[in-house]
């Protein structure tokens, strides 16, 4: 008996629609989110993560009814991510039905705002998101860097230290996204999956590059990572959950089936 | 009427709760509520709870919600506890330095983190599997007690968890199921009327509408 590793299915929301990018880009339509959140739900997904891509902040009130509709619906969790930048903005979520919130530019703009949200909500619902890219050439020790900007900006910011000071901040989990890997579908980077997984002592979400069901198993089993998050496989019917599930069971990980 | 009142002391999202209550008891009439008549009037009560330890209890004690909730114990009517609201029932808390809670069941609550146990089971693993706090996903509950309120669940199903802190009591007779996250730890206490849980049953999909199905349904006795 232990604790099961969680298959997370993403929904990426642009103006209530759910879309899919390659490398953040490039964007296809994937559907209405509150009918997909309700179809991974029956197939047993273990938690929803819903990543608002909206640019205009007028369309953020969408967002708001789509949480509750989904929330009144889905009885697993749901993480909430996306124009996270203050306390209101959380309080609102967390009110729509979000169990979780999930911050990712606005803790590098001002780190203690991760401070402030874990003091005010707990660390159990404040997820901190990680946008990186490996910076490091061929040959040297592996280093990844923290990106903003959907992956235009770098910050200078070292990933797994960045990781270690927003646990120490209050982070109650780590959502990973490998940038150069997003949408590319060759797998999760596992060297930093593990670099993080091995330095915080907070679950790590493995996110960015699923293609194949292999690659959940590997982000389990060589990234170290709690739980896994794959969109596309699973958007266009690739692969189901229970597939997802059935196949990492055998690969001798612990599930929920 | 089946009327169900939802305590609401300010302290995170209560629609979970009362959504999923809806789905598994169409026909009751629903509150979510801080005034202490109306809480009176319930004929069951929810008690949930997020947070931290400290608002949890501050805010609790500035409602008067210790005394209103010990009547309603006391009346007999079903009071379900979710997670920091199971936790508030016990004597007191490690969390925030250490916390005086509402002592309506014997026992504390202690830290993943600094039981000395946990700290040895996870001492002699290697880095990638080590035991992660806050114990958070979907782990395994064993029904160590016949009980209405695990009716129609199967023994050992799992349930989903988010907390870094866990209930202890000398009283094994109240213990109602575990769960084991590098040390066995209370995962539900029963008590008369009293059922308190340190899961999420409207996170749980079809084994936490059960309970809550199950918990609509009952009248308070085991």
């Amino acid at each position: 008996m232990s604790l099961a590793k969680r298959i997370i299915p993403c929904l990426d929301v642009d103006r209530g629609r759910v879309v899919k990018g390659v490398q953040f880009l490039d964007i296809r339509d994937a559907g209405d989110p509150v009918e997909i959140a309700k179809t991974y739900n029956q197939q047993g997904a273990d938690e929803i993560t819903f990543l608002d891509i909206t640019a205009s902040h007028e369309a953020r009130d969408t967002t708001l009814h789509t949480v509750e509709a989904i929330a009144a619906e889905v009885f697993i969790p749901l993480t909430v991510g996306g124009g996270i930048r203050t306390l209101e903005d959380i309080r609102r979520m967390l009110n729509a039905g979000a169990d979780k919130v999930s911050i990712n530019s606005a803790a590098v703009f001002k780190p203690e705002f991760v401070q402030e949200a874990a003091g005010k909500f707990g660390s159990q619902c404040i997820v901190v998101a990680i946008d990186c890219k490996q910076v490091s050439a061929a040959g040297e020790a592996a280093r990844w860097e923290i990106f903003t900007h959907g992956g235009r900006k770098p910050t200078g910011l070292d990933a797994v230290e960045w990781a270690v000071r927003m646990v120490n901040y209050g982070a109650g989990e780590i959502l990973l996204t490998s940038m150069d890997q997003d949408g590319m579908k060759q797998g999760f980077d596992l060297g930093v999956t593990r670099a993080i997984s091995d330095a915080v002592a907070v679950p790590v979400i493995a996110s960015g590059g699923v293609g194949n069901l292999q690659h959940l198993v590997d982000g389990v089993l060589l990234g170290g990572a709690d739980a896994v998050l794959a969109a596309s496989i699973f958007h266009f019917g690739e692969y189901s959950v229970p597939q997802a599930k059935h196949f990492m069971r055998s690969a001798g990980i612990e599930i929920r089936l | 009427m089946n009327r169900v009142a939802i305590i609401d002391y300010g302290m995170g999202n209560l629609h979970s709760v009362a959504s999923a209550l809806a789905l598994v008891a169409p026909d009751a009439h629903m509150q979510i509520t801080s005034d202490p008549a109306v809480i009176a009037a319930a004929d069951r009560i929810v008690f949930p709870g997020v947070g931290a330890m400290r608002d949890c209890m501050g805010e609790i004690r500035r409602l008067g919600f210790d005394q209103t909730l010990k009547s309603q114990v006391d009346a007999g009517k079903p009071v379900l506890a979710i997670c920091v609201g199971m936790q508030a029932l016990l004597a007191s808390s490690e969390e925030n330095g250490g916390v005086p809670c509402l002592g309506v069941l014997p026992g504390v609550v202690k830290g993943f983190s600094l039981d000395a146990e946990f700290q040895q089971a996870n001492a002699d693993k290697t880095a990638s599997a080590r035991l992660k706090v806050p114990h958070m996903g979907w782990n395994q509950v064993a029904q160590t007690q016949a009980h209405p309120l695990w009716s129609n669940i199967a023994n050992h199903s799992r349930f989903y968890f988010v907390h870094s802190f866990f209930v202890q009591t000398p009283s094994a007779e109240l213990i109602a199921g575990t769960c084991n996250h590098g040390i066995e730890f209370v995962a539900a206490l029963a008590h008369n009327n009293l059922f308190a849980v340190q899961f999420h049953p409207e996170k749980s999909h079809e084994a936490g509408l059960q309970l809550l199905r199950n918990f609509m349904a009952w009248d308070g006795k085991c």
